[in-house]
């Protein structure tokens, strides 16, 4: 449905120096899908939904929503943000406070290039703040709001033209940490009853993989990689990638040879020999990259069967409630485990190390 | 922007056009607008002096002669020299006055303060011509009040004081424009963080050590910067000079100038002369203001962090600095209306006494009231000053959003250049606009267009201000959401920047509008008959010497002018920023 091919976006900066944003990002977005883009700061996913948007205006690539082109380097095509017909909500919310709930929701229709008669606006917006469950507060001025309502009428106004694509900037960055975890929820089981094609930026990796079909996650302009929540949890294909995903130990190693399963490969570390799984064509004597979550790294007070065992000692650990934050030594290595609460071996003592095969993950080292 | 659907502009070739955006035709024509108002008359002054006068028999002539006669005599170097005396005396006393007041206000428990609000509308409701003319009948050796009282109680033969001497003007044209101090230093007082201070006091340092190694060193920037403000405006200060200085022949530039062009045959080319040295100065204080406030930042002391200062305790000293003020208010405010008040109930002007007393009367107001110019300069003053306001805040409103809000190459060029008639005392700018339509004719000049225009020109700058402050508080995403939303350029301005900037515009609309009803010095060169506003009605009596119709005049007026202060207030709270 979205279609960016070979997006370049660059801006002059305070001091007149050019700042490339986006550097050949390309993706696909299929009909009812969210996707989203997942970086740091500054990394150009800001700039990339800006650039769909029209709010921007990139040096080269093209984008396409179905087979409307709204930009393109190549045939001088750029389509003005407002005749996109794109519902956008922004990372401020950008609620007019100047308007009452009603009239913010019912602007883009006033504005729009289609003329609608007075009850067919009120028809839409009372439908749209149904949907968020603003309908109560319609005439309520825009800025007596909480922040979660801000949200919700922010959305409201993106949705009520029916657009073909939403665009979504950071949108629950602005709230407390409970009513954000609430609002995705909301987000999500709207997106997927509308089944709406949506574009999501956010730098809260948990954000992106609790909403998305699927993420692309970048870094100075670049897209390091593209694939489903998962996947990008599970697989990260880059030292990068696992690093902003999620918390992980890694371990520097160096490849033996094949291992026992198509994919396996054997890795000497510090403290011996690893299975792992790669994606990476590994060959002997490749410095590599393990990465190993802490709640893959298995703590036990019995020696547990199987291959990758080791024995370890607890270094410290912190009681966090839901779990427990074990810092093991293994040879002259530190790593981190997450743990039931219900592992009470004390700092000092011994304990077991189990690494699943299927849980490192090895990359080539830059 | 380029034609969006490639279908459609494939389709229709010929329509391409149908983009054809008013947004661009709107900020154009507001640029070049601006561009004419605020270069042009400069360039054409500086262009002008250095030409002889066109007569009809011989063509001007570029020459240099007005600027060796300008600066070939000594009497320049006396005009130069008491100028620069009057507005470095004006500036310090005006300085050292708000500046204690302001410390007063700020930092000790001195009673009365509430009085102290006053002190924020005083400039704006009394205009600088009734002020000059109310110490006049307080301070003149012959018909002074407080000089004939004092005589009277003390016996004394001569009189205390003369107001017709260089420090009757800097004590008259300081007491003015102490508010002006007073606000400025409470703004610097108010921005300064006390933290800054008592972290001081808690690494040991005394009380003058924090004084001077703190408070001074933070707060010098923004005294310079005040100090610089009020030696500008002082140097182009017209209406003290003019009714003070030139009876007894103290000239300073602005009354020279106004001489030059009254004379006759008038001097024209003189004139400019003193007025490009007289720009040049105001030039150089500006730039130095405007550095000082944007190095500010470095200084920029202001926290947000909403917590009151400790207050010094004055213990039985609270007394003598609410005495302080109160002499302070009667100078400033009570003795000029009282005896403006007082005189216009008299049939002529006389000293009060039992006998004055029982000759009150109201012939001079029933004299105004039935003064044939006075409908018609009200009218003008109204037309004028509403005009004019409405007319800048949405010019700069166009203007301030191309400098906030957008990346347009040269945007900060600009915002100097719609700032520029900054620069120009008032005087100064009538004298170019005069000069610039008497040679480019367009058949304005004379009537009340040329003063619209000068007024436009003069109060652009605050305007700009005014609308740029609130223009900065718009988020840059609530006019993207329109966009978003499928709103033209032209409906986004209308429906989401102008209200949301109507703190801004609806402040300055009311500023612009009350500064242009108290406007006089670049009237003075551009009224003709006919074309008579307010202060020029109010500046030809005195010129005729009707003392009591002026104060019957000047009575009303401060009241009308306080009446709209009011309103103005009242407004300004009922429209304050929502957020």
């Amino acid at each position: 449905m979205l279609k960016v091919e070979g997006l370049y976006t660059e801006y002059p900066n305070e001091r007149g120096e050019i700042v490339r944003a986006a550097q050949d990002v390309t993706f696909d977005v299929p009909e009812g899908k969210l996707f989203t883009l997942l970086g740091p700061s500054g990394c150009g996913k800001t700039t990339t939904l800006r650039s769909i948007a029209g709010l921007e205006r990139p040096r080269a690539g093209e984008i396409s929503v179905g087979d409307r082109v709204v930009y393109s380097s190549a045939r001088n095509v750029f389509v003005a943000p407002n005749r996109r017909g794109f519902g956008m909500v922004f990372q401020s919310y950008a609620i007019w406070p100047h308007m009452d709930v009603f009239q913010n929701a019912a602007f883009p229709l006033e504005v729009g290039e289609r003329r609608l008669s007075r009850k067919e606006i009120r028809d839409k917006v009372e439908r749209v703040l149904k949907a968020v469950q603003l309908d109560e507060l319609a005439d309520r001025e825009a800025t007596k709001l909480s922040g979660g309502q801000q949200q919700r009428l922010a959305l409201a106004r993106a949705l009520v033209m029916e657009p073909q694509l939403l665009l979504l900037d950071e949108p629950l960055s602005n709230l407390d940490a409970k009513l954000r975890e609430l609002m995705r929820f909301e987000l999500k089981r709207l997106q997927r009853e509308l089944r709406i094609t949506t574009v999501y930026v956010t730098h809260d990796q948990s954000e992106a993989l609790a909403l998305s079909h699927s993420i692309a996650v970048m870094n100075e302009g670049h897209i390091q990689q593209i694939g489903t929540p998962r996947e990008i949890y599970e697989r990260p294909r880059s030292q990068f990638v696992a690093d902003f995903v999620g918390t992980t130990n890694f371990l520097d190693g160096t490849v033996l040879g094949r291992g026992a399963e198509p994919g396996h490969f054997r890795v000497r570390t510090e403290f011996g020999e690893v299975e792992v799984l790669s994606d990476d064509d590994l060959r002997g004597n490749d410095r590599v990259v393990l990465s190993v979550r802490p709640e893959d790294v298995e703590l036990a007070e019995e020696r547990p069967q199987g291959s990758n065992v080791w024995e370890a000692r607890v270094d410290q650990k912190v009681f966090l409630g839901e779990f427990i934050d074990f810092q093991v030594k293994l040879g002259g290595r530190v790593l981190l485990s997450r743990a039931h609460p219900s592992l009470r071996t004390p700092t000092g003592d011994a304990l077991y190390v189990k690494l699943h095969p299927e849980k490192c993950v090895a990359f080539k080292a830059a | 922007m380029q034609a969006g659907h490639p279908a459609m502009t494939a389709a229709a070739p010929f329509t391409l056009r149908r983009s054809f955006d008013w947004k661009w035709v709107v900020i154009w024509l507001c640029v070049a607008f601006t561009v004419y108002i605020a270069v042009v008359p400069l360039a054409f002054l500086l262009w002008q002096s250095f030409f002889t006068p066109q007569t009809a028999a011989k063509a001007a002539v570029l020459t240099l002669d007005n600027y060796t006669s300008a600066y070939g005599s000594s009497e320049t170097l006396r005009l130069f020299w008491n100028s620069l005396k009057f507005a470095f005396g004006a500036s310090l006393f005006a300085f050292l006055l708000g500046t204690a007041l302001a410390w007063m206000n700020e930092r000790t428990n001195t009673p009365f303060k509430t009085l102290f609000f006053a002190l924020s509308i005083i400039p704006l409701i009394i205009p600088g011509i009734l002020f000059t003319v109310a110490w006049i009948l307080l301070g003149s050796p012959k018909i002074g009040i407080l000089n004939l009282a004092l005589q009277n109680w003390f016996g004394l033969e001569k009189p205390l004081f003369n107001v017709y001497s260089l420090l009757g003007m800097i004590w008259v044209d300081g007491l003015h424009y102490s508010p002006m101090a007073f606000l400025l230093m409470t703004a610097a007082f108010r921005a300064m963080d006390p933290s800054l201070e008592e972290s001081a006091t808690m690494s040991g340092a005394n009380i003058f050590q924090v004084a001077y190694r703190v408070t001074l060193k933070l707060t010098w920037p923004a005294i310079l910067a005040t100090l610089l403000m009020l030696f500008v405006r002082a140097i182009e200060s017209f209406e003290v000079p003019a009714l003070l200085g030139l009876p007894v022949g103290i000239h300073v530039f602005t009354s020279a100038i106004y001489q030059a062009v009254h004379r006759y045959p008038s001097q024209i080319g003189l004139a400019s002369a003193y007025a490009m040295t007289l720009l040049v100065m105001t030039t150089i204080g500006v730039y130095f203001v405007s550095r000082l406030s944007s190095r500010g930042s470095k200084y920029a002391t202001m926290t947000g962090k909403g917590f009151r200062p400790r207050r010094i305790d004055l213990g039985p000293w609270r007394w003598f600095a609410a005495a302080i003020f109160i002499v302070y208010f009667l100078l400033i405010v009570v003795l000029p209306f009282a005896v403006l008040l007082w005189s216009s109930f008299q049939r002529f002007y006389s000293v009060p006494s039992w006998q004055a007393l029982h000759n009150l009367t109201l012939d001079p107001y029933r004299f105004i009231f039935t003064y044939p110019n006075l409908a018609r300069s009200v009218w003008n003053t109204l037309i004028l000053s509403f005009g004019s306001a409405t007319v800048i805040m949405l010019v700069t409103s166009v203007i301030c959003w191309i400098v906030v809000k957008t990346k347009l190459p040269g945007r900060w060029l600009l915002d100097n250049v719609a700032s520029l008639p900054m620069v120009f005392p008032g005087l100064v700018l009538g004298l170019s606009i005069m000069i610039f339509y008497l040679n480019f004719d367009i058949g304005i000049y004379g009537t009340i267009w040329i003063m619209f225009i000068a007024y436009i020109t003069r109060f652009m700058p605050y305007g700009l201000r005014y609308n740029t402050t609130s223009m900065l508080q718009i988020h840059k995403e609530l006019e993207e959401s329109a966009a978003m939303s499928g709103a033209s350029w032209g409906t986004t301005f209308r429906r989401v920047i102008l209200p949301l900037l109507k703190p801004g515009l609806v402040a300055g609309w009311i500023y612009v509008m009350i500064v242009s009803i108290r406007e006089l010095s670049s009237s003075i060169l551009l009224y003709s008959p006919g074309t008579e506003v307010l202060s020029i009605t109010i500046w030809e009596l005195w010129e005729n010497g009707q003392y009591v119709e002026l104060s019957a005049l000047g009575v009303l007026f401060i009241l009308a002018l306080f009446v709209l202060v009011m309103l103005a207030q009242w407004l300004g709270k009922r429209f304050g920023v929502k957020e």
